[in-house]
């Protein structure tokens, strides 16, 4: 086949909504893209797990520290799903990590901000994984068959973070006076920094016409955005708590909200690595691989030697 | 850095069988040194919830696979034998189940 049959073939499996699966041919672009948002997406359900590790020993309950260990556990099963997808395109573990240690990759600005009080947890729970479904739902029909597997698993674990958080949440608006404001200061924070992660709006989103084209993704980052903000308004109005927005008003002809452009002079500042954590989520996260190198050696070693006798 | 060796230990698949009887299904891959650790780390990965009972894990590279383009002449021997499938024999019609 020369190279147009095979482009022709590939666009044909999309218009059939068949998935691309990792031998089938596919155009460079496509690959390069997907091992991007992939390994984006790995990175992000890892160092998610720093800001939610600082509250584990200060948890206040054992329940809850139960529950928030089993959730931390999870999200790096996820990175864990995520980068053997993404090494489906033919790029190794240790490169991945590599481009995130090196500031190559990104990770989600989310994680850039801090878990102040345990209101945070609530909110992140909440808020954070609740976006993460919202995007997470929607890519379970992406096109890349590794891809798609990988998020229709992470989606079963997911719902039980969200729901982890809003109980948090709704125990601390249902509280004395101080817990209440504790909930509405971590909804304050963030309320914003959760918009972004849907992205920048459609009209600046560099990459969001080839992820369209190529069925990556299936809806624009102000749709998802829509719908987060019309699925969590009532959310925080049942328990008393206030949307920090004095634009959000429901909109009864587009059946939604409207609401107010986050701030993304601010956005692009996190992406640069000037967010109020950058610094410390990256260091943490290249110490803890760091530190675990002699554990992967005497893995490595271990296994070398039980071979060998068993040979012998 | 770079294009550096790969130090997180062999590619493994994984497959879970749902209850006993069934049978086993591919659900994802994972790094590990040796086939204990493989199996222990399947156990971790996937089966949290009680997705399982029991687990295969196979080294990657032990897997043989048909390739994508081959799919026509590759499996093109079954088109042409109907007479594989159980609605190619007339039966007489008082025979209602068989």
């Amino acid at each position: 086949m020369s190279n147009i049959d095979f482009d022709a073939n590939f666009e044909a499996k999309l218009a059939r909504n068949e998935n691309i699966e990792p031998k089938d041919w596919m155009p460079d672009n496509y690959r390069k893209h997907l091992i991007r948002q992939i390994s984006q997406h790995a990175h992000s359900e890892i160092v998610g797990m720093l800001p939610e590790g600082n509250w584990i020993t200060r948890a206040p309950s054992l329940r809850a520290k139960m529950v928030l260990m089993a959730k931390v556990q999870d999200e790096a099963g996820h990175g864990l799903y995520l980068y053997t997808a993404a090494e489906s395109l033919n790029i190794s573990r240790d490169e991945l990590l590599n481009q995130l240690h090196t500031g190559k990759a990104k990770y989600s600005s989310i994680f850039n901000y801090p878990t102040l009080s345990w209101a945070d947890i609530g909110a992140i729970g909440w808020l954070v994984d609740g976006a993460a479904i919202m995007n997470q739902v929607m890519l379970q029909r992406t096109s890349y068959g590794p891809y798609a597997r990988a998020m229709v698993r992470i989606c079963k674990e997911e719902s039980f973070h969200q729901r982890q958080g809003y109980e948090i949440t709704c125990k601390l608006a249902g509280g004395t006076k101080e817990q209440k404001e504790m909930a509405q200061d971590a909804l304050n924070r963030f309320w914003w920094p959760t918009l972004m992660m849907f992205g920048p709006p459609d009209s600046e989103s560099s990459n969001s016409e080839n992820a369209l084209k190529w069925k990556i993704k299936r809806e624009t980052n102000d749709q998802l955005r829509q719908r987060f903000v019309n699925q969590t308004v009532p959310q925080a109005e049942l328990i008393g708590l206030t949307i920090p927005d004095k634009n959000l008003k429901w909109n009864d002809e587009k059946k939604g909200y409207d609401f107010s452009e986050p701030d993304w002079a601010e956005f692009k500042n996190v992406i640069h690595g000037n967010g109020p954590c950058n610094k410390e989520r990256l260091g943490a996260r290249v110490a803890a691989h760091e530190k675990g190198q002699w554990v992967r050696e005497a893995a490595l070693a271990f296994a070398e030697k039980r071979k060998n006798k068993k040979a012998a | 850095m770079g294009n550096t060796k790969d130090n997180q230990g062999a590619l493994w698949e994984v497959f879970v069988q749902k209850k006993p009887g069934q049978p086993f299904v591919h659900c994802g891959n994972l790094h590990a040194y040796d086939k204990e650790m493989a199996l222990q780390n399947a156990r971790d990965l996937y089966t949290r919830r009680n997705e399982g009972t029991a687990l295969w894990v196979v080294p990657t590279d032990a897997i043989v696979s048909s390739s994508p383009e081959d799919i026509g002449p590759f499996f093109e021997p079954a088109n042409d034998k109907v007479y594989r499938h159980p609605t190619f024999y007339i039966l007489p019609e008082e025979i209602k189940h068989m």
